[in-house]
C-alpha cells in the first residue's frame, strides 16, 4: 500500500524559497552536484563573481565571469564563496543544503558560518571542472524568466502545483 | 450542502486507482523493465479493455514487456492512464455537484483540434520517453537536464506555456531528487501525473482553449486561488457571472499566470500579476466588475483583458456566496483535461464544526462528514491564516480530491474579531494592501524585482 504522501497527485516535493535580500548573492542554485551561484563584486557594479562548492569533494572555484580568477580563492574558500554558502541556507534551509553537499556538520544549530568552517575543515581541493561559464549562462537563463509576459490563458497544469505554507 | 454525498462509495474507483498504482508503480523502475504478471502497464491494459483505446493499449503493454515498448507506445500508456483518471474525475465531480445542489450547463468543450507537430514538441517527447526508461530509481543529473532546452525553447511561445511550465516544474521535483538510486521514496502518483499529463500535451493541437463566446455582464468575485512552482505562478479568481442578457448566472474562472525566477515569492508573486489582470485588485476589494464582449471558453475560462472590464459596484463575496452561488450553473471540463485534481468546485459552507487535531490538521465537521481543510493551500501573502480558518463560522471554499478523499481549500472566511463578524479572505493583497505585515513583504518583493531587473539590464543584450 503506498503513503498518503505516494498516492497524493500534489504532494509537496520542493518547498519553496524563502524570501532574501538579493543584492549581494543575485544567485544561488543547488544544481549540477554543486553548490553554485553568482555574487556581486563588492567594489564594481559592473563585475560578479562565479563561485561554486561541489557536493561531497567541497571542491570550489571562484572566478569573475570573465573567467578571471578570484584572488581571495587561492587554497581555499574566498569571501564570495563563503557569502554564497550564507545565501544558500537563508534560501533552502541549512538542512537542504548540507545534504545536497553531503557535509558533516557538528549537531545542533547550523548557519552558513558553520556549514563553512565544516567543509574548510576537511581542506578542499581547488576546482578544476571550469564551470564558470556553465553557471553564468544558468543565470542569464535564470534572469529571462523575468522577461516573459504573464498571460491570461488558463494554464490547467497549474492545478498540480499548489502552494505551501512550509518552509525550507 | 450535502456533505454526507461525499463520503462515498464510488462504484468502481478503487479498480481504476489500482489499475492506475499499478502502472506508476513501473514507472518507478522504468517502463521497460520486465513486469510480474497482470501488474504494471498490463494492469492498465486490462483496464481500457472493451473501449476504443484497447487494442492500442494492449499492443503498447505488451512492448514494453518485452522491453521494446517506442514513444508511440509510450504515449498509448499515457492515453489510458489518462482516460481512467478521467473516468474518477467524473464519477467524483457528479457526486460533489449533486452535493452542492448544482447543475452544470450541457453545452460541452469541442474537442481538441489537430494542430501543426512542431520539433519542440517531438523533443519534449523524446525527454518523457527517456524518463519512462529510466524510471525514477534511474533518474541523474544528465537525464534530467536534458527539460531545460526544451523549457526554454517554449516558454516565449505563449501557445506553449501550457507544456513548458509543466515540465519545468516537473523537471525541477526531478533534479531536486537525484541520484533516483538513492532516493527514499517517490511521489509516484504525482510524476506518473505529471509525466502521462506531458506525454499527452506533446500531441500537436492537444493544447487548446478555444474561445467559444463573449461574455457580457456583471462578474462578482468569490475568492482568488493561487499556484505555483519555483518558476512559475499563476492566481485563479473564482466568480458568478451574471449575463446581461438575464439568462442563467454562471461559475466562471479568470486566469492570469507568468513564468518566475525561484527568488520572487510571495508578495512578489502578486506584484508580477496584478498590472495585468484588474480583476485582482477588484477582487481583493470586494468590488463586482462589468464586462463587456469579454472572451469566454466552453470551460467557463474567461481569456481576460482589461479593456472588456470595468470595476463595478461594490460587491461582498459572502453576499453572492449565500445569494448568487447555490443557482450558477458550472460549466463542463474539457475531455483532455478531466483529472481529479482539476476539481475545484466553489461552495459556501456554515453551520460546521471545526476542529484541530494533535498534528495541527484541521477538519470541519458538515453534516456529520468530517471535511479535511488544507489550509497549506492558503497562500503566506495575505491575511488569511490556518488560525482564521479554524476560529470560521462560515467558509467560501474549493471543494478538491486528493489521495482518496475530498478536502476543502479555504478561500474566504467569515470569523469573529472582537465581537463583531468579519470576512477574511486568502487574495485579499492581490491587488496592494496597506496592511503592515503586509506593506513589509511588497516592501521586500520590490526590493529583489528591483535587483534581478537591474541585473538582467546589465548583463543580458549585451
Amino acid at each position: 500500500m503506498l503513503s498518503y504522501w505516494e498516492r497524493s497527485s500534489t504532494a509537496r516535493v520542493i518547498p519553496p524559497a524563502r524570501p532574501r535580500k538579493l543584492a549581494k548573492v543575485p544567485f544561488v542554485e543547488l544544481a549540477d552536484g554543486r553548490l553554485q551561484g553568482v555574487v556581486s563584486s563588492g567594489s564594481d557594479i559592473g563585475r560578479v563573481y562565479v563561485s561554486s562548492v561541489a557536493a561531497g569533494s567541497y571542491a570550489f572555484a571562484c572566478s569573475t565571469n570573465n573567467n578571471r580568477p578570484c584572488g581571495g580563492a587561492r587554497g581555499s574558500f574566498c569571501n564570495h564563496i563563503g557569502a554564497l554558502i550564507n545565501e544558500s541556507v537563508l534560501q533552502y534551509g541549512a538542512d537542504r543544503v548540507v545534504r545536497y553537499l553531503k557535509a558533516e556538520v557538528p549537531e545542533g544549530e547550523v548557519d552558513g558560518a558553520v556549514l563553512a568552517s565544516a567543509m574548510r575543515s576537511t581542506r578542499p581541493e581547488a576546482d578544476t571542472t571550469k564551470a564558470a561559464a556553465s553557471v553564468f549562462s544558468r543565470f542569464l537563463r535564470h534572469l529571462t524568466y523575468l522577461e516573459h509576459a504573464p498571460a491570461t490563458l488558463p494554464l490547467p497544469e497549474m492545478q498540480f502545483f499548489p502552494p505551501t505554507r512550509a518552509v525550507a | 450542502m450535502r456533505a454526507d454525498l461525499l463520503a462515498g462509495p464510488f462504484d468502481g474507483l478503487d479498480e481504476a486507482l489500482e489499475a492506475v498504482d499499478a502502472f506508476d508503480r513501473a514507472l518507478v523502475a522504468g517502463l521497460l523493465r520486465p513486469q510480474p504478471a497482470g501488474a504494471g502497464p498490463a494492469r492498465l491494459a486490462d483496464a481500457v479493455v472493451g473501449t476504443p483505446l484497447a487494442a492500442r493499449v494492449a499492443e503498447a503493454a505488451a512492448k514494453a514487456a518485452a522491453g521494446a515498448a517506442g514513444e508511440e507506445h509510450f504515449l498509448a500508456l499515457a492515453g489510458a492512464r489518462t482516460a481512467l483518471l478521467g473516468s474518477v474525475h467524473d464519477a467524483l465531480l457528479a457526486r460533489v455537484e449533486e452535493a452542492a445542489g448544482r447543475s452544470h450547463g450541457t453545452e460541452s468543450a469541442p474537442p481538441a483540434a489537430p494542430g501543426a507537430a512542431e520539433n519542440v514538441l517531438t523533443a519534449a517527447r523524446a525527454w518523457l520517453s527517456d524518463l519512462a526508461r529510466c524510471g525514477w530509481q534511474g533518474l541523474d543529473h544528465e537525464v534530467v537536464s536534458g527539460a531545460a532546452e526544451v523549457v526554454t525553447a517554449m516558454l516565449p511561445d505563449p501557445s506553449l506555456r501550457r507544456l513548458a511550465t509543466l515540465l519545468d516544474g516537473f523537471a525541477a521535483e526531478l533534479a531536486a531528487s537525484c541520484p533516483g538510486a538513492s532516493a527514499e521514496r517517490f511521489p509516484v502518483r504525482r510524476w506518473a501525473d505529471l509525466w502521462s499529463r506531458g506525454m499527452l500535451l506533446t500531441v500537436p493541437g492537444a493544447v487548446g482553449a478555444p474561445v467559444t463566446g463573449t461574455a457580457d455582464g456583471r462578474l462578482l468575485p468569490l475568492g482568488i486561488d493561487v499556484q505555483e512552482h519555483a518558476t512559475a505562478a499563476q492566481a485563479q479568481v473564482h466568480a458568478v457571472f451574471e449575463p446581461a442578457d438575464g439568462s442563467a448566472s454562471r461559475l466562471v474562472r479568470a486566469s492570469v499566470s507568468v513564468p518566475k525566477p525561484d527568488t520572487v515569492v510571495g508578495a512578489g508573486i502578486w506584484q508580477l500579476l496584478r498590472p495585468h489582470m484588474s480583476l485582482l485588485a477588484a477582487a481583493g476589494e470586494g468590488r463586482s466588475m462589468d464586462l463587456t464582449g469579454m472572451p469566454v471558453t466552453a470551460e467557463g475560462d474567461l481569456v481576460w483583458s482589461d479593456e472588456h472590464a470595468r470595476t463595478g459596484e461594490p460587491a461582498e463575496a459572502f453576499a453572492t456566496a449565500r445569494v448568487a452561488l447555490p443557482t450558477a450553473v458550472a460549466h463542463v471540463t474539457a475531455p483532455l483535461d478531466r483529472h481529479p485534481a482539476r476539481l475545484a468546485v466553489p461552495v459556501f459552507l456554515e453551520g460546521y464544526t471545526a476542529s484541530t487535531d494533535d498534528d495541527g490538521v484541521l477538519t470541519f465537521t458538515v453534516a456529520g462528514l468530517e471535511l479535511l481543510v488544507d489550509t497549506d493551500r492558503v497562500p503566506a501573502a495575505g491575511p488569511l491564516t490556518p488560525e482564521a480558518v479554524g476560529t470560521s463560522g462560515a467558509c467560501i471554499a474549493l471543494v478538491r480530491w486528493d489521495a482518496g478523499a475530498f478536502h476543502v481549500q479555504p478561500l474566504a472566511v467569515e470569523t469573529t474579531v472582537r465581537r463583531k463578524v468579519t470576512a477574511v479572505h486568502a487574495g485579499a493583497w492581490a491587488g496592494g494592501t496597506t496592511d503592515k505585515a503586509g506593506v513589509r513583504a511588497e516592501k521586500a518583493a520590490t526590493d529583489a524585482a528591483k535587483v534581478l531587473s537591474e541585473r538582467a539590464g546589465r548583463l543580458l543584450r549585451k
